[in-house]
């Protein structure tokens, strides 16, 4: 590893990982303490917006989005260890703020969003790093996600990273740009289909005998967790950055 | 026979259940679910590899959807460009503002015609008027000729797809259909035997009804022209030996100039059936003395349509040229098919059209019938963005919503409206995850996990479990560690 200049970076963990997931926000602080990146919290983070704008609740995703742009503003890098919350500040509040904000808050969104990025992005695209020094000595295979593929367009970079992770067995996922089904609201507006969708996902998971299934969204990964789980189906999910942060020292938080 | 075979699907989206009802049957029968996934897995993956061989494919989308964003934009101009060169090339041209107009159109058309039988080019607008039934109750005999819907008319079954009608019957479901409607007891389920078959049975109509009925892939403004692509060339036969030919469209299907088709023809092929040329294409203006129909028709459907040309985001929707590549990708139309849309347009153009061709007054559940993947906008040939639509779509229905008094028994409506006051402050977001917490005990099983949910949360745990609330978040155990470290 070569030497990296000291990075501020400000995180911003995603309501739903600092409520559910708290593992994957301590494994992005190990994983990027451990590359020189100082890091910082802003205390009164909550949420982007992406589960109103997604269900139709636009002014109250524009509130959240206002909320976000204010806290961040003054950012020098903002990470952000979920795929779908970044496409929703990239893709969505362009739109809102077009629509409801006023110049200034555009003006400011703008000079913001070059900044923002997702965790395997900041990796690769930013500090420059592939082999972050981690050691993970299971079978792993790699839901790429909706927002990954189409919105983000992260393409190789999570494979680039896992390829470099010591010990790990990459498996090959059938049908990897098929939606697992979560949809957020989806999930529960339309349950049936949803599952329909997460069955049919499933069936390729499982097929390629990995122990763990990893992505850089841990909402895929609660639906595909959650269903692992129902099925006693021997298979766990793993936020990528809990690969990543795992070494031979202090190998990944496991939640069994 | 299954219970599933007997539920009629209801296509009109006034009366049609809503799609997470309408859903249920279909999931719940395998045959279907196999032959939708099928049909689709073979269709995406012709249409795949002809996308692949095309080097200029992104740049001829952006020209496809810069021809329909140009023609929308002007559509006035060029659709009276259009009634002008049709008519000067003797064919009529007629408006029809909504379903009940076109209808009663065609039918004084055809009492003027004093015929009692039509035969029929593939049309998906003349589904979405219902046509067939309205002909039928005014004692005109009605007769598919493209092969899918000769399969369907005779099946008495719904078109589940707009390119492929039929795709949700396999062949031995179309034997059974052929070999009981035709009396042929010993039919085979070879494609060639069925083909054979459906020819025998269509020569005879060809043969003997005088006027026929179209839809049009495109309505030519420069020359006053109409274009019907098509595989099996059965449209051809209805344009070559009738008397007399009505064609209907929609206002959106205008191009201004016939050198369009260069760009469309080729985006369209290779979207809807993975073929580099579709096998026939037929392209006429007007009536040709001693070629073709002496009487021409041409009925310009609204129906909804003008109404979605306002605002931008929405009008991207008419763009739509009929591909059907959107639900061939669709992870949701894959494990429904068609039927659950309860409109002849299914999957995530459907989606989009059908609640704005209602005003927004029916099909509310549509725009919710999607996981928001993208997938749709990535093949679409003319770059509808479907996602951000839908989006659209579903602003719409919660601001519906929030006029209604039955707003505050909704679950869903009460827990967004409440999370967004939680995420406005911090203090209340942190407050509400330690009640979560506490509350969540009474509901987590010892292995650390929650198997069961009330509410709306068990449309989760139906399927799901969830992991139960963690100890500590992650901004608690940040503070925590920064006390520590100080």
């Amino acid at each position: 590893m070569g030497q990296i200049s000291v990075m501020r970076v400000s995180l911003f963990i995603t309501c739903y990982n600092d409520t559910l997931y708290p593992e994957t926000g301590r494994a992005v602080v190990s994983l990027l303490e451990r590359l020189g990146v100082e890091l910082d919290f802003h205390p009164r983070q909550t949420c982007c917006g992406q589960m109103h704008a997604n269900t139709g609740y636009r002014g109250e995703a524009f509130s959240q989005a206002k909320r976000f742009v204010r806290l961040y503003q003054d950012a020098e890098t903002v990470v952000i260890p979920s795929s779908s919350c970044v496409a929703m500040i990239r893709d969505q509040y362009p739109g809102l703020f077009a629509e409801l904000g006023d110049e200034e808050l555009r003006n400011r969104f703008s000079a913001l969003l070059p900044r923002i990025f997702e965790l395997s992005e900041f990796l690769l695209d930013r500090l420059g790093v592939e082999d972050v020094g981690a050691y993970f000595p299971h079978r792993v295979v790699y839901h790429a996600s909706c927002h990954g593929i189409r919105s983000l367009r992260l393409g190789e970079r999570p494979y680039r990273l896992l390829a470099r992770v010591r010990g790990l067995d990459l498996a090959t996922l059938p049908n990897v740009d098929r939606c697992c089904g979560f949809g957020g609201t989806f999930s529960v507006k339309n349950a049936e289909v949803s599952s329909a969708m997460l069955a049919t996902k499933l069936q390729d998971i499982v097929s390629t005998g990995a122990e763990y299934c990893t992505a850089l969204d841990n909402s895929c990964l609660m639906h595909l967790g959650g269903a692992l789980h129902r099925q006693y189906a021997g298979m766990n999910t793993i936020h990528l950055a809990q690969i990543l942060a795992s070494t031979e020292k202090f190998p990944a938080e496991l939640t069994l | 026979m299954s219970h599933a075979v007997l539920d009629h699907p209801v296509m009109d989206p006034r009366f049609a259940p809503s799609f997470p009802q309408a859903v249920l049957p279909v999931l719940r029968n395998p045959q279907l679910r196999k032959n939708v996934a099928h049909a689709v897995d073979i269709i995406q993956a012709k249409r795949n590899k002809l996308v692949a061989e095309k080097s200029d494919w992104q740049r001829l989308r952006i020209a496809a959807s810069a021809i329909r964003t140009h023609a929308l934009e002007n559509l006035d101009a060029y659709l009276e460009e259009f009634e002008a060169r049709c008519t000067a090339a003797g064919g009529h041209v007629h408006w029809a503002a909504d379903a009940a107009e076109a209808r009663q159109i065609i039918l004084d058309l055809l009492r003027l015609e004093k015929v009692s039988e039509v035969i029929k080019i593939k049309t998906m607008t003349s589904a979405e008027i219902q046509l067939n039934p309205f002909l039928q109750a005014a004692g005109i005999g009605v007769f598919e000729t493209d092969l899918a819907e000769i399969v369907l008319q005779l099946g008495e079954q719904e078109p589940s797809h707009i390119v492929v009608p039929a795709l949700h019957i396999n062949r031995s479901q179309v034997r059974e259909i052929f070999a009981r409607r035709m009396g042929l007891k010993d039919l085979s389920d070879d494609p060639h035997s069925l083909t054979t078959a459906a020819r025998t049975f269509l020569r005879q109509k060809f043969l003997t009804i005088p006027t026929a009925i179209s839809g049009a892939n495109y309505l030519i403004a420069e020359t006053g022209g109409v274009v019907v692509v098509e595989s099996e060339g059965n449209g051809r036969m209805c344009l070559t030996l009738p008397r007399t030919m009505i064609t209907i469209g929609g206002i959106e299907k205008v191009l201004p100039r016939f050198q369009d088709l260069e760009v469309m023809l080729q985006v369209l092929a290779r979207s809807a059936t993975g073929e580099r040329m579709n096998p026939y294409t037929s392209l006429w203006a007007g009536v040709t003395p001693g070629d073709g129909p002496r009487n021409f028709h041409v009925v310009l459907l609204d129906n909804g349509r003008s109404g979605m040309l306002s605002r931008p985001v929405q009008r991207q929707t008419l763009k739509c040229i009929r591909c059907a590549a959107c639900m061939n990708t669709c992870p949701v139309y894959r494990q429904t098919g068609g039927h659950a849309y309860g409109s002849v347009y299914p999957g995530p153009i459907g989606a989009i059209l059908t609640p704005q061709l209602m005003h927004m007054k029916h099909a509310q559940s549509l725009p919710y019938a999607s996981s928001l993947c993208g997938a749709c906008y990535e093949v679409c040939p003319v770059k509808i963005n479907i996602p951000e639509v839908l989006l659209e779509l579903r602003s719409q229905v919660v601001n519906q919503e929030r006029r209604q008094a039955g707003r505050f028994l909704d679950p869903m409506y009460l827990g967004l409206r409440f999370a967004n006051l939680l995420f406005a402050r911090a203090w209340r977001f942190h407050l509400a995850q330690r009640l979560g917490r506490i509350g969540a005990r009474l509901v987590t099983r010892k292995d650390g996990w929650i198997h069961s949910l009330p509410s709306v949360g068990a449309k989760w745990t139906q399927t799901r479990d969830l992991r139960g609330l963690p100890r500590q978040t992650f901004h608690e155990w940040w503070a925590a560690r920064g006390k520590g470290a100080k």
